[in-house]
């Protein structure tokens, strides 16, 4: 690695990912196993979401420990769009990542002026005021939410009901926001944002308007995590505060952290492994939670940089 | 009748405020000296609750639960700290974010395995059932009174340890500048051992005496280990005195807000956006106010570091 | 785009109960190459983050080319042609040398915000980087990442990020601390070949250099000037003796 810098994917790498994810549910179909289809239309939106969250953290060095925020406010878009009668798609998912621009600009341009432990505390500080908010507002449900009465209308044709449509949108909605963070990331603003992450003084006196610039990520993160909510909606056809509660926003943290964070497919990695690993452990019993902990503690132990810093570790020793 | 309310809202105010306190002690004095996030200090409030409904059960008398509790804690702190905490010191932010989140889940689980996942009713000591009266007409429970007198008491014992002892010295020491601290000679190593049993011990009497108030139940450290960091860093991580001021103020302002505040809207507002925007507005009156210290003063109220 | 000239007037920054900078007068004149001198604690590096915006002014004025710049953010100041070097290498480590300064080329073609298109396929933004890149003398070293260069190569890489930032005005505080002295006399031909095309307010300890480069120096003590002048003017001052020169005699 000459250069941190520049992140080059491998087109083959990037098209043998591809062709798997697009036979997957073909395979699973054809050995009788449809429940892994909405498991790993699960895995994909958290994919996305974690995703936009390492934009903040890997690319950004931004801690923010109020993701959930912003994925709360997409879901609740689109459940409340559809109570309202707007079934679209095409209209509540943009309506939905706006509202999670518009958020995260409000909580961004506040929280982008402390720095440190006190940036991680107040973005939590920030989405427990819309966890408390969603909960205590009768209009959105409150303490039990409110179920969708179906999943939005995408295009005559496409039955998001049906879980394999339903597979392909997801996987489509995160193969193009991860193809956009990765021509973001190379371009001028992703450029400058890691510029800011490794040290903001000397940007600053380069001539880079660094608040804006990490006001601009926290944006675009927001976003994309709003679309993830409103994916998120959908698969589920239900939402809750719970959506919104610290510790989700602390599990799109330990994915980002466990895939490795700075890492293109950080995120990714990160939300299949943790996902797969509680499903794998629910199975054989029902304190899979303590497992899911000790794992966890051991990839902190033994893998600090994550599952993908440790593969990467791992091919450059062979390499070398 | 409305003094009356305001008196009973504000001790209620003042006995969350101090149980707060005895859980952000111990977290500001680990995050300020260690460095070091700890999201499962919640869980050891968990365990001393659960531990002292155990001892209370077998022998009866709730003296012996609390200290049994706290002693046991303590020592399950000590023990954490001295097989995991220190390799994590030195680890990034984002390391000891996952291992601790990894404890909460680890506890939470261990906690449901062996006292089920039912939450536990605790009974007050019965000595304390019953209300008080301490001034005509102004009747108030007596285990209330015993909460905020024991915290009080701890709260004041606390603060001079840490302000007028060798101990504290050090510890204050270790606060501001953990290098100087190390070429001065104090004993790092097991000074972090000593803050964090202490620390663990404080969570458990909090736990103990808030059972009888709140459930006993897996995951009860959780949202309380938020107010717990809403605390610190109102107060100022690091600081004893911004841990007790910032205690009383979150407690004072999240119980009078949950009060009156709905209340007081009806007065300005239509009564239907009343009673929707009051309670949400009094659940997130702390945050606000944590938002608001931190965007003027960006390091909390008593910056320990300089 | 002629040279920019630098004022500053009644300038003064106190930290505590400390004066740091105490009313400091100071004109430098447009492509003039001014040192600024002081023992240790004298309140030079103040001065620079005070001019360069990093701290903010207590008291007094800085005009840059006639517009007064005295609150002016810090960016914006690059943004109007004021660049600076650090005391204390500030480079970024886990980028290439070339990257580094691509950065800084950024930086002078105002390219902040594109969200597509790949900055390391830009021809014209490379060569200007690997145009400063030839000057500084790092070619060789275009692909290391700046954390793994010498200390040498990096201070000569901490002048290079100020120089393709655009900056006409540079404040270079301390360029060769720490250096060898082959190093120092690398970076003292360096600083030489910019006399001219830049105005360059150079803090140095190093009197030797000073003496040979600049065309005036100012003598800095406990924040105050006590003497600006030439070379033979301050190295006769009574005052810069005694103060500085460490003599008592009169």
């Amino acid at each position: 690695m000459t250069s941190a810098l520049h992140v080059s994917a491998r087109p083959g790498f990037a098209l043998a990912g591809a062709i798997l994810l697009l036979v997957l549910p073909l395979g699973l179909l054809a050995v009788d196993q449809p429940f892994y289809i909405v498991l790993a239309s699960r895995i994909l939106v958290f994919a996305l979401i974690a995703s936009s969250l390492n934009l903040l953290i890997g690319y950004g060095g931004m801690i923010s420990f109020g993701h959930a925020a912003f994925v709360g406010i997409g879901a609740y878009t689109v459940a409340g769009l559809m109570q309202a009668g707007i079934v679209s798609a095409w209209l509540a998912w943009p309506i939905a990542m706006l509202a999670g621009a518009v958020l995260a600009l409000g909580i961004g341009w506040i929280s982008l002026r402390t720095s440190g432990v006190y940036f991680i505390m107040i973005t939590l500080a920030f989405a427990q005021m819309a966890y408390y908010a969603i909960i205590s507002l009768k209009l959105l449900g409150g303490d039990d939410g409110l179920s969708l009465g179906g999943r939005s209308a995408l295009l005559p044709g496409i039955d998001l009901k049906a879980d394999l449509s339903f597979y392909y949108v997801a996987l489509a909605c995160f193969a193009a926001s991860l193809a956009f963070l990765h021509r973001l990331i190379n371009a001028e603003l992703g450029r400058a944002l890691q510029g800011v992450r490794d040290n903001e003084t000397r940007m600053e006196a380069l001539g880079f308007p660094t608040y804006r610039i990490k006001l601009a990520a926290f944006i675009i993160a927001g976003a994309l995590a709003g679309l993830g909510g409103a994916l998120l909606a959908n698969l589920t056809g239900l939402v809750s505060p719970s959506l919104l509660h610290w510790t989700q926003s602390g599990a799109l943290m330990i994915m980002v952290i466990l895939g490795g964070a700075g890492r293109l497919l950080g995120g990714a990695i990160g939300a299949a492994v943790l996902l797969i690993i509680e499903e794998v452990l629910r199975d054989y019993t029902i304190h899979w939670q303590l497992g899911v902990g000790v794992v966890l503690l051991a990839i902190v132990l033994f893998a600090p940089s994550g599952l993908a810093g440790g593969l990467a570790g791992l091919r450059q020793r062979r390499q070398a | 009748m409305t003094l009356i309310l305001f008196v009973e809202q504000c001790l209620n105010g003042v006995q969350l405020g101090l149980m707060l306190f005895l859980l952000a002690a111990g977290l500001t004095l680990v995050f300020g000296i260690m460095d070091m996030i700890n999201l499962a200090h919640g869980s050891l409030y968990m365990i001393g609750a659960y531990l002292a409904a155990t001892v209370i059960e077998a022998t009866g008398s709730f003296l012996l639960g609390a200290g049994a509790a706290m002693i046991g804690t303590g020592l399950i702190g000590a023990a954490l700290e001295v097989s995991l905490f220190r390799q994590l010191y030195r680890r990034s932010h984002l390391n000891q974010v996952l291992a601790t989140f990894a404890l909460i889940l680890i506890a939470n689980e261990t906690v449901r395995m062996i006292w089920g996942a039912q939450p536990i009713l605790l009974n007050m000591p019965e000595a304390l059932a019953g209300p008080v009266e301490p001034v005509e007409g102004f009747r108030y429970p007596a285990y209330r009174l015993a909460v905020i007198a024991v915290g009080a008491a701890v709260a004041l014992l606390l603060y001079v340890m840490v302000v007028h002892t060798r101990l504290g010295m050090r510890v204050r020491a270790g606060a501001s500048d953990r290098d100087m601290a190390n070429v001065m000679g104090v004993d790092t190593r097991r000074l972090f051992t000593l803050v964090f049993a202490i620390g663990a011990g404080l969570c458990a009497l909090a736990g103990a005496m808030l059972g009888p108030i709140l459930a006993v139940q897996v995951g009860m450290g959780e949202n309380i280990l938020i107010l717990a960091f809403v605390v610190i860093v109102i107060g100022g991580i690091g600081s004893i005195r911004g841990a007790l001021v910032g205690a009383l103020l979150v407690g004072l302002i999240d119980t009078a807000g949950r009060a009156f505040l709905p209340g007081l809207l009806r007065h300005v507002f239509p009564p239907t956006i009343a009673s929707e925007a009051g309670p949400a507005l009094a659940s997130i009156l702390i945050y606000v106010l944590m938002a608001s210290v931190l965007y003027f003063r960006p390091r909390g109220l008593f910056p320990a570091r300089g | 785009m002629s040279a920019p000239s630098l004022a500053i007037s009644g300038l003064s920054k106190r930290f505590g109960g400390v004066v740091a900078v105490d009313a400091v007068e100071l004109q430098l004149q447009s492509g003039e190459l001014h040192a600024l001198i002081g023992p240790n604690g004298a309140g030079k590096t103040t001065l620079v983050q005070l001019l360069s915006g990093a701290e903010r002014v207590d008291a007094g004025s800085i005009h840059l080319d006639g517009r007064d710049i005295t609150h002016v953010a810090m960016h914006q100041r690059a943004g109007l042609g004021l660049g600076r070097s650090y005391q204390i290498s500030s480079v970024f480590a886990a980028f290439s040398v070339l990257d580094n300064l691509a950065l800084a080329a950024q930086a002078r073609a105002r390219r902040r915000w594109g969200c597509w298109a790949p900055v390391a396929a830009d021809a014209v933004l490379f060569a200007a980087a690997r145009g400063t890149l030839d000057a500084i003398g790092l070619s060789a070293r275009a692909e290391t990442p700046a954390g793994a260069l010498a200390h040498g190569e990096r201070r000569q890489l901490e002048l290079g990020l100020a120089l393709a930032s655009g900056a006409s005005m540079l404040l270079l505080d301390e360029p060769m601390a720490g250096m060898a002295a082959a190093e120092a006399e690398r970076m003292l031909a360096l600083i030489a070949s910019l006399r001219g095309k830049f105005t360059i307010l150079l803090v140095e300890h190093d009197m030797d250099a000073v003496f040979r480069l600049a065309d005036r120096i100012t003598v800095l003590v406990y924040g105050r000037v006590i003497a600006t002048g030439g070379a033979e003017d301050i190295r006769r001052h009574p005052d810069v003796r005694r103060a500085y020169l460490g003599e008592d005699q009169p």
